[in-house]
């Protein structure tokens, strides 16, 4: 019991259970399993860029990007959508992953070639991507009645009882988890954020393993960008502005160690459905948008504040055991 | 006969060789005194028992090998550490300095090997940092602060703007400053540990006249050098240690190179070592001609199938510059390597590692294990490609692959799952260890193995040494401990400025040549 407890996501599913509990005492229709799926459907698109995030802050960088690059690639493919309708959504969403992923290997070149901090090179990008935005759209909205049909149903077509938007994010879970715990390069971007210096002596090139997740980070943004776009069927400058934040706060909340190298994919998923049950939760128990922000602010803080607990507890128990033998 | 003589020709012993020059030499008060002061570390007697006396207006140089127990004497006196036995005085008064800053009081400064100073301050902040000059209102007086840094610095003899900032000096101009930093606080006696190691030739005959500006001024100066010509230079007195012990003192007037370095390096050397003999193969390395623009050239030499090569230098001869070039974290200007006589070129760490040459890094700490992933994913990092199957890792064999060389090594710790960084210090060194086998090398190159652990586990990776070199393997072993060189090496290359300027066989191998050659003192007649 005592070492359950000390597993942060088995943590993190404890307390969102508690935060659904203490939710259906004022509203008990919340924890219906169709309200459930609503509220994972709502999520998705967070939990997609929790794990892009993820993979860039387990080697000791971070991507300020992302929400520019997701409304980039989103006024991509809408703007490709509104001239060309015919072009199948399949090439659509190639082209914006294609691109995000460009737009993400910018950021890793960055931080690779020319040594600069990610936090400085990202934060560079971001207000370069919204720009561009604005260079190619004129500062202009592309509506829903410029958009084909079948460019906004993809996110909401039903498949086996739930939105397609759904499925796509746990096809991405599925696809991070195995790229993260079944493959060198996974390895490595926990060896490279766990200590740099060693990772270059065991033949781990630092900076190409950097490269690697932002261009990861980079392609989810892009594939987000659609989604976001059809799915609320609106495209301009400012979509999703300020959402870099609420990423990382997922991937803090989830676990992730800033300082690089600690991480999961669980909790990664975990810690944006934490958010995503919080923002669907309190509008329904009549708490305002403002104490909303309050309140996932504290969150984070707490979140943060167990995860250094757990991690020095987890390393003196260990340590005793290890004795023992 | 003098009382040196008497001792190096072990007719009496180091306390009667004292006794004797306490006769012979000034009777001036010491401005500081180390009495019978030990300090020890866990599993290590750093010192037992050293006296160090230090006089007004006199150079004492502190000379001894690389963990001889010098820098521990210096954090003694500077107040960084506290010594479990022994008594300090000052001006004959018994004092303690259980703070840094307490030290400072009492009029004892250092200046280090590496300046501790700040790049982004002013040269000015810089020397008064921690003891401003205030004005009425408690704000530091920027004009004094500004006036007074000018005269410390024209006191030192460095003309410099003392507003600028640090970053824009170069680095003997950084040891001025530091120098004024020390007067600053009117110190009576003062450290310099190893002042000349980054300062070219003309800074250093600056420096010299600096410390004879400093003697005339009645300071006490501790002067810690591994270069015997600055010593005969610049000191009046020479103290030596040896194992953390004292084992000799006295005026420079009185004795000779030959005899400084026999008193450094005297004694039974590879009673400790678990040496094998073992049958030299063929070449299996060879290198020539390899140079970088600043850190060496020159460097040729031939690795044989079992053969245990020792390199051997002062700290900063340019060794591990050279391994880190050899395994591709560096790029050399030239040179060329061969592996069983094929021509090697080797870009990054990968190929290296990939060739068979593996690098066991001197910071284990900072270049070693990798805390967060577990033991067997630390030992399986570098031969993920032997482990994985059509580029998806397999759990199992990486399991097995860990399993196989922990347990040669003798790892201690409950579960392969287990996070590297719960384990103690010397059996993560197993982990990183284990790492490096698992690659199936045929050249390890092994940065000082030995360094900050106790002599148990010392006498184990001797050992284990040995045995990788009875497999076949070939070892390059840096190291900078005489009794292990002379122990372990089969043969042994000096560097010394990034060159290589000794070349010995087991059969000929002495401590004193070594020394001589890593030293650059040329052979006694």
């Amino acid at each position: 019991m005592a070492k359950i407890l000390k597993n942060r996501e088995i943590l993190l599913v404890i307390a969102i259970a508690a935060l659904l509990v203490a939710i259906t005492l004022r509203f008990p229709g919340f924890v219906a399993p169709a309200n459930l799926a609503r509220v994972y459907n709502d999520t998705s698109i967070l939990i997609i860029l929790a794990l892009g995030q993820m993979a860039v802050i387990l080697t000791r960088c971070i991507d300020l990007s992302m929400a520019a690059n997701l409304a980039l690639c989103g006024m991509v493919a809408a703007m490709i959508n509104a001239a060309f309708p015919g072009v199948p959504i399949p090439l659509v969403i190639l082209v914006v992953v294609a691109l995000g992923a460009l737009l993400g290997s910018i950021n890793g070149l960055l931080v690779w070639k020319l040594d600069i901090p990610p936090i400085v090179v990202t934060l560079g990008t971001l207000t370069i991507y919204r720009g561009t935005i604005f260079l190619l759209s004129n500062g202009a909205w592309i509506n829903a009645h410029q958009m084909s049909d079948a460019f906004k149903a993809l996110p909401r077509a039903p498949l086996a009882g739930l939105p397609v938007l759904s499925w796509l994010s746990v096809l991405a879970i599925a696809a991070v988890y195995l790229l993260m715990t079944r493959t060198p390069v996974g390895r490595a971007f926990f060896a490279v954020g766990g200590n740099p210096h060693a990772a270059v002596y065991t033949g781990i090139d630092v900076g190409r393993t950097r490269f690697l997740a932002y261009c990861l980070s980079g392609a989810l943004a892009g594939l987000s960008g659609y989604l976001w776009v059809s799915r609320y069927a609106v495209a301009y400058v400012d979509i999703a502005a300020g959402f870099e934040l609420d990423i990382i706060a997922a991937c803090v909340i989830g676990g992730i160690s800033i300082a690089g190298g600690i991480g999961s994919v669980p909790g990664a998923v975990l810690g944006a459905l934490f958010l995503g049950v919080i923002k669907n939760a309190l509008p329904v128990v009549n708490i305002s948008p403002f104490a909303q922000l309050a309140i996932s602010g504290t969150v984070i803080i707490i979140a943060v504040a167990v995860n250094a607990r757990t991690e020095k507890r987890k390393g003196r128990v260990i340590l005793k055991k290890a004795e023992a033998v | 006969m003098h009382s040196l003589d008497l001792y190096i020709s072990n007719s009496i012993t180091p306390v009667d060789c004292l006794l004797l020059q306490e006769t012979t030499t000034s009777r001036m008060k010491p401005a500081i005194a180390l009495e019978d002061i030990s300090k020890s570390f866990p599993g290590v007697r750093a010192l037992s028992g050293v006296s160090l006396r230090l006089y007004p207006g006199t150079v004492t140089a502190l000379i001894g090998e690389n963990g001889a127990g010098k820098s521990t004497l210096v954090k003694i006196l500077t107040g960084i550490y506290q010594p479990e036995g022994g008594v300090i005085r000052v001006d004959g008064e018994e004092t303690h300095f259980p703070t840094a800053l307490s030290a400072a009081h009492a009029g004892v400064t250092a200046i280090h090997q590496e300046t501790v100073l700040f790049d982004d301050l002013s040269i000015a902040e810089n020397i008064f940092l921690g003891h401003a000059p205030r004005n009425r209102f408690g704000l530091i007086d920027w004009k004094k602060l500004n006036g007074d840094a000018r005269e410390l610095l024209r006191r030192v003899g460095a003309e410099i703007d003392p507003t600028i900032r640090l970053r824009d000096l170069g680095i003997a101009n950084k040891h001025m400053v530091a120098i004024a930093r020390a007067l600053s606080i009117d110190a009576s006696v003062v450290i310099m540990d190893e002042p000349t190691a980054a300062l070219s030739h003309k800074e250093i005959h600056e420096l010299y006249e600096l410390i004879d500006r400093l003697k005339a001024d009645g300071k006490a100066i501790l002067f810690i050098s591994h270069k015997f010509d600055e010593i005969f230079r610049i000191a009046d007195r020479y103290t030596v240690f040896r194992d953390g012990g004292m084992v000799g003192e006295g005026l420079i007037a009185d004795v000779t190179q030959d005899q400084l370095v026999k008193m450094m390096v005297g004694r039974d050397v590879g009673q400790v070592f678990p040496k094998v003999d073992v049958a030299i193969g063929e070449p299996v390395l060879t290198v020539s001609g390899y140079r970088h623009p600043t850190e060496f050239e020159d460097i040729n030499f031939e690795l044989r199938r079992g053969e245990i090569l020792g390199f051997y230098g002062l700290i900063g001869a340019g060794r591990s510059e050279f391994m880190q070039s050899l395994i591709g974290i560096t790029r050399p200007s030239a040179g060329a390597v061969k592996l069983n006589g094929d021509v090697l070129v080797i870009r990054s760490p990968a190929e290296a590692i990939e060739a068979g040459i593996v690098y066991v890094p001197e910071e284990r700490g900072r270049q070693g294990a990798i805390i967060g992933l577990p033991i067997f994913q630390n030992v399986t990092l570098p031969s993920l490609h032997r482990t994985s199957r059509s580029g998806f890792l397999k759990l199992a064999n990486e399991f097995a692959l860990a399993r196989e060389y922990t347990q040669r090594l003798d790892l201690r710790a409950a579960s392969l799952d287990q996070d590297v960084g719960t384990l103690s210090g010397g059996n993560q060194q197993k982990v990183v260890i284990a790492k490096w086998l698992a690659t199936q090398p045929k050249v390890i190159i092994l940065d000082e193995p030995t360094k900050g652990i106790d002599i148990g586990s010392k006498a184990a990776v001797h050992a284990f040494m040995s045995e990788l070199a009875g497999q076949g393997l070939s070892v390059i072993m840096v190291s900078s401990e005489i009794p292990e060189i002379m122990g372990m090496a089969d043969r042994v290359i000096v560097m010394r400025e990034g060159r290589i300027v000794g070349r010995f066989e087991r059969s000929e191998l002495t401590a004193e040549k070594l020394v001589r050659a890593a030293a650059g003192i040329a052979e006694a007649a």
